[in-house]
């Protein structure tokens, strides 16, 4: 097979590679425990995995080259639908890097906020992991529990946003609005029980021989080659290197939060699993020390041309209403340049590299996604182990497939 | 690196950041290879001509930025030369992102795989292909990675419509 200038196509190595001992066998797009449209090929001998490849991009539907037609605000919504675990962290890397080529900074209340749902919106990721993992190993009731929790999350995502998934709350500048008026009660309430809630999992998994022996010294993966295979997040901290872009290149007011970075140095899906447990109690403390040292003032930028007018304004003053017809209808130009903004999201180290011409709209945006590069080291985790591990492994890198294909 | 004044060009940037890892590591390695280079926003990018790319990399993991982050084209239609990559490489050590450029011309968007310096460019330098048709030579497996493996045509690029069939 040839490519449109004739360069010939590889067929999958797998394919090529396939001996007579040794089965080829392909899993997913539709396996349940795949997270959703992953496709593995397989190749096994006996039960076990000699060589496995990923084939991706089922659920591709080119959200780079539709940011090119919106303007900058436009692409807010965009992103909620990559990862849509964590709709926040989303949002928030990509207004972030935004802001850094408008040289706008959004106020103090709106950076302290935007920590206080990003990290919320970690602990409905998280949640969703361990649920759609201990049940990917066979212990069906944690999923009952975590989504129990991840509820109350969304509930205070629709109470903030008006949506309980596609949240689009953190804008270019600051804050979609005000939170409502019971926001904090609602989070502290939820913040005080859910420590419990942690213990409660984890007594239910931590001490279950099954679940310990399908995870323990499975999927190991060294430090080495975490970093050469470009693993980021829980599973990079889980084999042993100590970095978390919060605290090592902080960014919308993390700098301002002690807390602990947990890693192991096991490097196997148990490490990953004890790893992301401590992760949900460090973001509890870090909302903790953002309800108790909230700061007052405005959720949005004093830049009347990027950021809209509130409603009241708009009804009453000429200038606003101006200002967002203006912005609604041509947007607002932003200084050519590209830069580059890291966040650490749920599932490991989000990017987004923004191009700009000097126009209202985005010369290119690319995110980097952490899935799309952790499932590259999948290989080398499976290698030389059982079918039934591949499972385990999937569910210990935690992976979403709308970050993997956007 | 705590500077914030924009720097423009290859001289300003050797002379303003000359105490900088990765410029120091450049200009001991080949500061022919650097054709062009800008401090902006408090980031760095250096240019680096297109077939020492593979080289400037080894360089760069040499000298402490240890992570490849991240890796995608830009497509300057109907500007000459026609595709900019952007490497993102991340060090632990140092705490800072760098970011290395690379002009392609139209007519022949081929460029060194960094594969051997990192595994970890696999899958990006197979979306770049995929989506922009620019070629990795020394690539372990170039094949398209999100569209069809029949699919005609390269998305990303400029001249490809937005919405609309083809």
């Amino acid at each position: 097979m040839t490519d449109v200038a004739g360069t010939p196509i590889l067929q999958a190595p797998v394919a090529e590679g396939a001996g007579d001992q040794h089965m080829v066998l392909n899993m997913g797009p539709q396996h349940p425990s795949t997270h959703g449209v992953l496709r593995l090929v397989l190749e096994i001998d006996g039960e076990i995995v000699v060589r496995l490849y990923p084939e991706i991009g089922y659920l591709h539907t080119g959200i780079e080259k539709t940011c090119e037609a919106k303007f900058y605000q436009q692409v807010v919504p965009l992103t909620d639908r990559i990862n849509y675990l964590d709709p926040l962290s989303n949002n928030l890397c990509y207004c972030l890097a935004v802001e850094k080529l408008l040289e706008l900074e959004a106020p103090e209340k709106a950076q302290w906020l935007r920590v206080v749902l990003a990290e919320l919106s970690r602990l409905n990721s998280h949640l969703v992991w361990l649920g759609t993992h201990a049940m990917d190993i066979g212990a069906l009731t944690v999923f009952l529990y975590t989504f129990r929790e991840r509820e109350d999350i969304l509930r205070i995502f629709e109470a903030v946003a008006g949506q309980r998934m596609m949240t689009s709350y953190i804008r270019i500048g600051g804050l979609s609005m005000e939170p409502p008026l019971d926001f904090f009660s609602r989070v502290q309430a939820f913040i005080k029980s859910f420590p419990e809630k942690i213990d409660e999992y984890s007594n239910l998994l931590t001490g279950n021989p099954i679940f310990r022996n399908r995870l323990k010294g499975v999927g190991y993966l060294s430090p080495a080659d975490a970093i050469a295979l470009g693993v980021t997040g829980p599973p990079l901290r889980a084999s042993g290197v100590d970095f978390d872009l919060r605290r090592d290149m902080p960014y919308s007011g993390y700098e301002k939060f002690p807390f602990h970075v947990p890693i192991s140095t096991d490097g196997d899906c148990w490490a990953r699993y004890e790893v992301r447990l401590v992760e949900m109690r460090e973001s509890v403390k870090i909302i903790q020390q953002a309800l108790d040292g909230m700061p007052e003032g405005p959720v949005k930028a004093d830049a009347p041309k990027i950021v809209l007018p509130d409603r009241e304004k708009m009804k009453t003053q000429m200038e606003a209403l101006i200002h967002h017809f203006k912005i609604v209808t041509e947007g607002f130009a932003v200084p050519a340049g590209e830069v580059y903004q890291g966040i650490e999201a749920g599932h490991g180290q989000t990017g987004y590299y923004v191009v700009s011409d000097g126009t209202a709209k985005p010369y290119r945006v690319h995110m980097r996604y952490p899935s799309f590069a952790t499932l590259q080291a999948l290989e080398t985790m499976c290698r030389g182990r059982m079918l039934a591990d591949v499972v385990a492994v999937i569910g210990s890198i935690d992976i979403v497939l709308g970050e993997i294909d956007r | 690196m705590n500077q914030t004044t924009p720097l423009t060009g290859k001289a300003a940037v050797l002379e303003g950041l000359a105490d900088h890892p990765a410029v120091k590591a450049i200009v001991a390695w080949n500061p022919q290879a650097l054709t062009d280079a800008k401090f902006d926003r408090n980031e760095l990018t250096l240019t680096i001509a297109a077939e020492q790319i593979r080289a400037a990399t080894a360089t760069m993991q040499a000298a402490g930025y240890n992570f490849f982050e991240d890796m995608t084209a830009v497509d300057w239609y109907p500007a000459s030369p026609r595709f900019q990559l952007s490497y993102h490489i991340l060090s632990h050590s140092y705490k800072e992102h760098i970011r290395l450029r690379v002009l392609l011309e139209e007519a022949e968007p081929t460029v060194d795989s960094i594969t051997p310096v990192w595994p970890s460019a696999d899958y990006y330098e197979r979306e770049v292909f995929d989506l922009f048709g620019i070629r990795f030579d020394g690539h372990p497996n170039l094949r398209r990675i999100m569209m069809p493996d029949d699919w005609q045509g390269h998305p990303l690029r400029k001249d490809y419509p937005v919405e609309g069939y083809r």
